[in-house]
Order: C-alpha cells, then structure tokens, then sequence
C-alpha cells in the first residue's frame, strides 16, 4: 500500500512522466449531450426504426430543421443505405410503414376505449344520514388515483383513499357526500380531474341495503 | 443475406435458458417487476464504485461527476435476480445476479468511451431494436465492427453496440464468444444484447 520505500534505487533514474501526469487534478469528462425525439424517444437517427416516424419527422423538420436536412435530405438516404442491399431497404421501408399504421390503429383503439370508458360516482347510505361517496373509472384517463384521492381529502376536509371494491377493481372512497361536489369537480377540470369528459360521468345512489323499505 | 437474417430471427425465437436472463428489459414492468428500494450501504457503495473503475474505462472523476460519492445508491431489485441501481431516482446501472456492472443505455450515450465498442450492419438494427441477440455474421459484414485482432476482447465482455451508419449506441451486450470467434466461427450468436434503444429500461427516466 506504501510505495514510499525507495529500496535498491537506480542511481538516476530518468523521472517518469506518467507519474507527473498523475498528480495534477482530473477534471471529469463533461457528457455527451444527445438530442432524444420527443415523438419515439430515440435519437432521431433510429426514429426510422420506430413506429412514428411520420410525426417524428414532422417534430424534427420543425424543432430542428438542420438535423432534418442531415437525416432526410435525398443524399443522406442514399447514403444510410450503407451496405444494405436495395431489396432489404425497401422491405425495410415497407416495415417501417406497416409498423407505423398498426402503432396509429393501435393509438386509435386505445383512444377510443379510454372515451368509451364510464366513471361511476356513487352515493352510499352508510346508516341513517352518513354516507360515502366512491368514483370508480378514473384509472382510464390516466390519472394516479391515490393522488386524485388525496386532493379530494384536502378539498372536502374529510377522509378520502384508494381501495379495492368487491370485484378488484381499485376505486376511490371518500367519506361524507360529495358526489354532487365531485361532477362539478370534474365538469370545471380541477387540478388532477382535467380533461375527463363529463359525458362519461354517472352519478349513482346505493342505499342502504339492510334497511327495510 | 436472407440466410443471415432467418439466423437472427431464429435465435430470438430459439430462448435458450441463458437468452432468457439477459433478455431482462424486453418485458419489465415497474410495477410488477420491482420487488423493493434499498439505500445502499456505504461500503457496498464502495466495493461497486471499485467494480465500475475496474470493470469501465472511466476516470472516477467523471465517475463522481455522474455519481457523487455524498450521494446515496439506491438498489432497485427485480424479478429474476436483477439489480438496478439508481442516483436521484436515475437508473445508472445494473447487474444480473453478481455478473459485469452494465451501464444503461442513456449513461453509454452521455459516456460513450466506457465500454468497447463493437458494430452490426444496417441489416441487423430492426432486430436488435425487436430484442434479438446479435448474430456473428451482423457484426463481421462489411457494415459491422469488431476490434482488430491486438485488441480482441474474450468472451463475457460487456460492450457497447454501435450500427452501421449511426452516431449513436443501440444497445449494451456481451460477447458470447471472444471477437476472434466471432470472426472465426461467424455463425451463431456473437453478442448477446442486454438493454436496447427503447426497451422497458430505456423508458424509465426514474425509478
Ligand atoms: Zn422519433
């Protein structure tokens, strides 16, 4: 551990000059900044590879239209074509293209389900005049339900959680009756309620069940 | 050239066992995948900051310019004995069982020197990006690279994989064979790939 020990020393060994190098202070190495697509997330020169390549060529054209000279411009295709044969490009090509139409239907279908998609708000008698309110379907629009419940429980002062109901599916529960308060929530896009469409909404009452009519 | 291609389809279609533990970020899940986050001790901190000087060519200024000492690892642990470990929530890198220390793909970007480096040809990129292991023939074609022979690097080597006409790596692997059996053999898997351009680790920015 201790290379101090100078024995058996050269008379006039020559200073080596790796070991001058050593001593001054490293700066480290600053990284290399890539630029990332914001459609694909690759770097743009694999967005051909991806499955969106018409939008990322539409983002790059705009964001940084000297990278897309250098991509797409017609020598630059001719030359990436590297050691390819013209038969593999053009099978390549046609992937691409089918990739990216069954990505979009894809999209499409999620879309579509995500606007089909019902959000329940009910109204539950707990006994005589307590009751819960649970929302159930916020998870398809896309929002984390645990924090949905929690700025409910700040808003109303009252207790709000995330919990499975009967069939497994998790819902939001927060006591007292707020589902009145809740569709207007939704209906003016509160902070994490943004963006649901209140057409998808449907309030609902669950009495009591024991309770003789 | 078809002949090369059906060989790389084949091998990702063919899941030997090993293919299956590296092929760890085609299917991960946070979510389900994740067992737990452990702050790490400050001496294991140490015994892995020796393993990534010795095991990448990286100076540990840099190193602890990416990973300052004050700040702690965190262990992210995975199904199938995968370990990732992050900084501020950032995967930096990881490990299967006690193997190599691999960096993630968007560290190597930001550092590209600290893994060798080896290429496959235009003709190899779908497939890499589709999760397949990399065929000899792919990296021994007039598009693809290995070191020359004074430099060869042995079998269970992590590298970087780079592709013919981008600047960019695509992905990190392994050699399966040494690169003078790569180019020797030219059949079979060369490299086995690890992580890829837009995988399931590839898409966590923080875990
Ligand atoms: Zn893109």
């Amino acid at each position: 551990m201790a290379p101090r020990k100078s024995r058996n020393r050269e008379p006039s060994p020559p200073p080596a000059p790796a070991e001058t190098d050593a001593s001054p202070q490293v700066e480290p190495t600053p990284p290399v900044q890539v630029l990332y697509c914001s459609v694909c997330s690759y770097p743009p020169e694999y967005c051909e590879f991806g499955e969106h390549l018409t939008r990322c060529k539409q983002w790059l054209h705009e964001a940084h239209p000297d990278l897309y000279e250098k991509y797409y411009s017609d020598e630059a295709l001719q030359a990436k074509i590297g050691t390819l044969s013209l038969q593999a490009q053009e099978k390549l090509e046609k992937d691409t293209a089918k990739k990216e139409a069954k990505a979009e239907a894809k999209a499409d279908a999620a879309l579509k389900k995500k606007m089909a998609s019902q959000i329940t708000i009910k109204r539950i008698e707990r006994n005589k005049r307590k009751y819960v309110t649970t929302v159930h379907g916020l998870e398809a629009f896309g929002v984390d339900l645990k924090k949905v419940a929690k700025q409910l429980a700040s808003k109303f002062a009252t207790g709000s959680s995330v919990t499975k109901n009967p069939q497994g599916q998790d819902e939001i529960v927060v006591q007292g009756d707020v589902s009145d308060e809740i569709l207007e929530m939704i209906e003016d896009g509160v902070g994490l309620l943004k963006g649901i469409p209140t057409d998808n909404v449907e309030l609902v009452e669950e009495k009591k069940k024991k309770g003789t009519e | 050239m078809n002949s090369k291609l059906d060989l790389i389809i084949v091998s990702s279609i063919k899941l030997s066992q090993t293919l299956i533990c590296w092929l760890m970020f085609k299917k991960f899940s946070p979510s389900s995948d994740v067992a737990g986050h452990t702050p790490v001790k400050s001496s294991v901190q140490r015994a892995i900051r020796g393993t990534v000087l010795s095991q990448w060519k990286i100076e540990s200024e840099t190193l602890e310019a990416i990973w300052p000492k004050k700040e702690g690892l965190v262990h992210v642990k995975c199904r199938e004995h995968i370990s990732i470990y992050t900084v501020h929530g950032e995967p930096l890198l990881f490990q299967h069982f006690d193997g190599p220390l691999y960096p993630t793909l968007r560290i190597l970007h930001k550092y590209p020197y600290i893994l060798p480096n080896v290429k496959v040809d235009r003709g190899a990129i779908r497939f890499l990006l589709a999760g397949a292991h990399m065929m000899c023939p792919g990296l021994t074609s007039a598009g693809g690279y290995l070191p020359p022979a004074d430099e060869a690097l042995p079998a269970g080597t992590p590298v970087a994989i780079y592709a013919e006409g981008k600047e960019h790596a695509v992905g990190v692997g392994i050699t399966k064979l040494s690169t003078e059996e790569i180019r020797n053999v030219n059949k079979g898997v060369g490299v086995e790939t690890v992580t890829y351009l837009g995988d399931d680790l590839w898409v966590q920015n923080s875990l």
